[in-house]
């Protein structure tokens, strides 16, 4: 995208400062970046990835994201990540073209990293949010040629000390949510599942729960959206953010939930009723 | 036609270093250290905002003495710099030496070229995998380096300060003994430093990915314990005179 910038010290006359900002700083060290412009409508052979969730419980906020990639009708990767810390108090969740949502999400991690070192002082949630929007936004003629990237982004505010998440549109558009929000391919059955068992008061381990068999439904409706792998022990990525920072879940302990479920839906799948309760997740 | 009057340029540089010199011997001094688990860097700072000791890089931190608008200026550049070159290779090709030399090249171009040297003295630390391996390049005003393996002394008071150290100093100190020696070289026999004096950070390799770690005040005071009563006994005395 750009090439290696100068080697010397970058020292910046006044008017030129880029200040705290590391795109600004990209933008004055090397020659302009950004996506080519192809003059194409549509650029084959990307690999997108797919459904991510978010929702909120008691201590704060839960991000969780499948693993698979597709590139048109085949899956590109089984277990590539969609779900990222940014800074040590929230969480970026991917969804859209990887290549482009991998950069994005590098160069926001390192944009947050590069005020706080620069400014002594870390970005606040709200700024974190803002900052998000206007990379998405600046993504749009990309997102033309369709590479899109629709990201959700989730935290620990500690100046309000509650968990808080933002859904973002193609244009950089940013919605504070208040419940939970879901995007990607398979966000429509997702969305569903954790609207239905949503609750304000879960417990963490229910919200985990919650979005496991969220991500467990999208993946049985949408080709897309990939399942628990229990050949390969691929299993989706879930991460909870609280007063204490990002914590990554055990995948040992995705396992089990999975496992879990599955045991659950088995049960309901053998009763004797089983033809009409057979797709009921509960 | 009037002639401008002849210096020798023996003369030029040792003004200028004299000028730098003094203007670096006005501001307090810092002591950096390794210990147990990295480098503890304690500054003598009273201002609990405008910061000596800062984090560079995952494993890298700055620390300087001076001017502050200086080496504030230094400190940001060499934070863009390291992010710079992270974000162009990889997080790993990021290393103290490359900007130790970096900023040598810059001190020692305006020491002489410029009108006025920079009035500061400053240090990059760098901690790797397994101890013995810290590094710590001290940079002169004049863009000399010395790279250092143990302790490092920044500021007007360096002799007195690396004499107390060597003393006092042992290799692998737990992190509270290794503040006690720093606070107490800084300090010297007459005086003695609380935490509201001190502006201490450490690098700590088990920290993870990012190492650099702040003091707290209060966590200095914890590890300070016997530094606590002098700088609360303090206003006393003074209204007892």
């Amino acid at each position: 995208m750009s090439l290696p910038p100068r080697r010397t010290l970058p020292l910046f006359g006044i008017g030129e400062d880029p200040g705290p900002s590391f795109a600004g700083l990209l933008a004055a060290t090397s020659p302009a970046g950004g996506a080519p412009a192809t003059g194409q409508a549509e650029i084959p052979g990307v690999s997108h990835a797919t459904t991510t969730v978010a929702l909120r419980h008691c201590d704060g906020v839960l991000m969780a994201g499948d693993r698979r990639a597709t590139a048109g009708n085949l899956i590109s990767h089984r277990s590539i990540e969609k779900v990222f810390p940014a800074g040590r108090y929230a969480g970026v969740a991917i969804a859209g073209a990887a290549g482009p949502s991998m950069e994005m999400v590098r160069l926001f991690q390192l944009q947050l990293e590069h005020y706080e070192k620069v400014e002594g002082q870390p970005l606040s949630l709200d700024g974190q949010a803002n900052q998000l929007s206007q990379m998405v936004r600046a993504n749009l003629t990309s997102a033309l040629q369709g590479l899109v990237v629709v990201p959700l982004f989730a935290g620990w505010d500690q100046r309000r000390r509650r968990g808080r998440l933002f859904q973002y549109d193609v244009t950089g558009g940013r919605y504070e949510e208040q419940d939970y929000a879901a995007a990607g391919s398979g966000s429509l059955h997702a969305g569903t599942v954790v609207k239905l068992g949503f609750r304000p008061d879960l417990e963490p381990t229910e919200a985990a729960d919650l979005a496991i068999s969220a991500l467990f439904q999208a993946a049985d409706e949408d080709a897309a959206t990939g399942g628990p792998d229990l050949v390969r022990g691929i299993f989706p990525v879930v991460v909870n953010i609280d007063s204490d920072g990002y914590r990554r879940l055990e995948d040992s302990h995705i396992e089990e939930r999975f496992r879990s479920l599955l045991a659950s839906l088995e049960v309901a799948a053998d009763a004797p009723d089983a033809g009409r309760s057979a797709g009921d997740a509960s | 036609m009037n002639m401008p009057f002849y210096v020798a340029p023996e003369q030029i540089m040792k003004d200028r270093a004299d000028y730098a010199r003094k203007g670096i011997a006005r501001g307090k001094s810092l002591v950096a250290l390794t210990y147990r688990d990295g480098i503890l860097l304690c500054a003598e700072n009273v201002s609990n905002t405008l910061r000596k000791i800062s984090e560079i890089y995952d494993r890298i931190a700055f620390a300087g003495v001076g001017k502050y608008n200086e080496f504030d200026q230094l400190r940001i550049a060499g934070v863009r710099h390291a992010d710079l070159k992270g974000y162009a290779y990889s997080r790993q090709d990021v290393d103290a030496r490359s900007l130790a030399n970096q900023y040598a090249q810059i001190l020692g171009q305006i020491f002489t070229h410029e009108m006025k040297p920079m009035e500061v003295e400053i240090l990059v630390a760098e901690i790797a995998g397994e101890p013995g391996s810290e590094q710590l390049f001290h940079i002169l005003y004049d863009g000399t380096v010395n790279d250092e393996s143990r302790c490092s002394v920044l500021g007007g008071e360096a002799d007195a300060i690396s004499e107390r150290l060597a003393n006092l100093y042992e290799p692998g100190l737990e992190v509270a003994p290794a503040l006690r020696v720093a606070a107490a070289a800084l300090a010297g026999p007459e005086r003695s430093l609380g935490a509201d004096d001190l502006e201490v950070a450490i690098l700590d390799r088990t920290l993870g990915r990012r190492c650099f770690r702040r003091l707290e005040m209060a966590e200095i005071a914890e590890l300070l314990p016997d530094a606590l009563p002098t700088s609360a006994d303090q206003p006393a005395a003074e209204a007892a005179e």
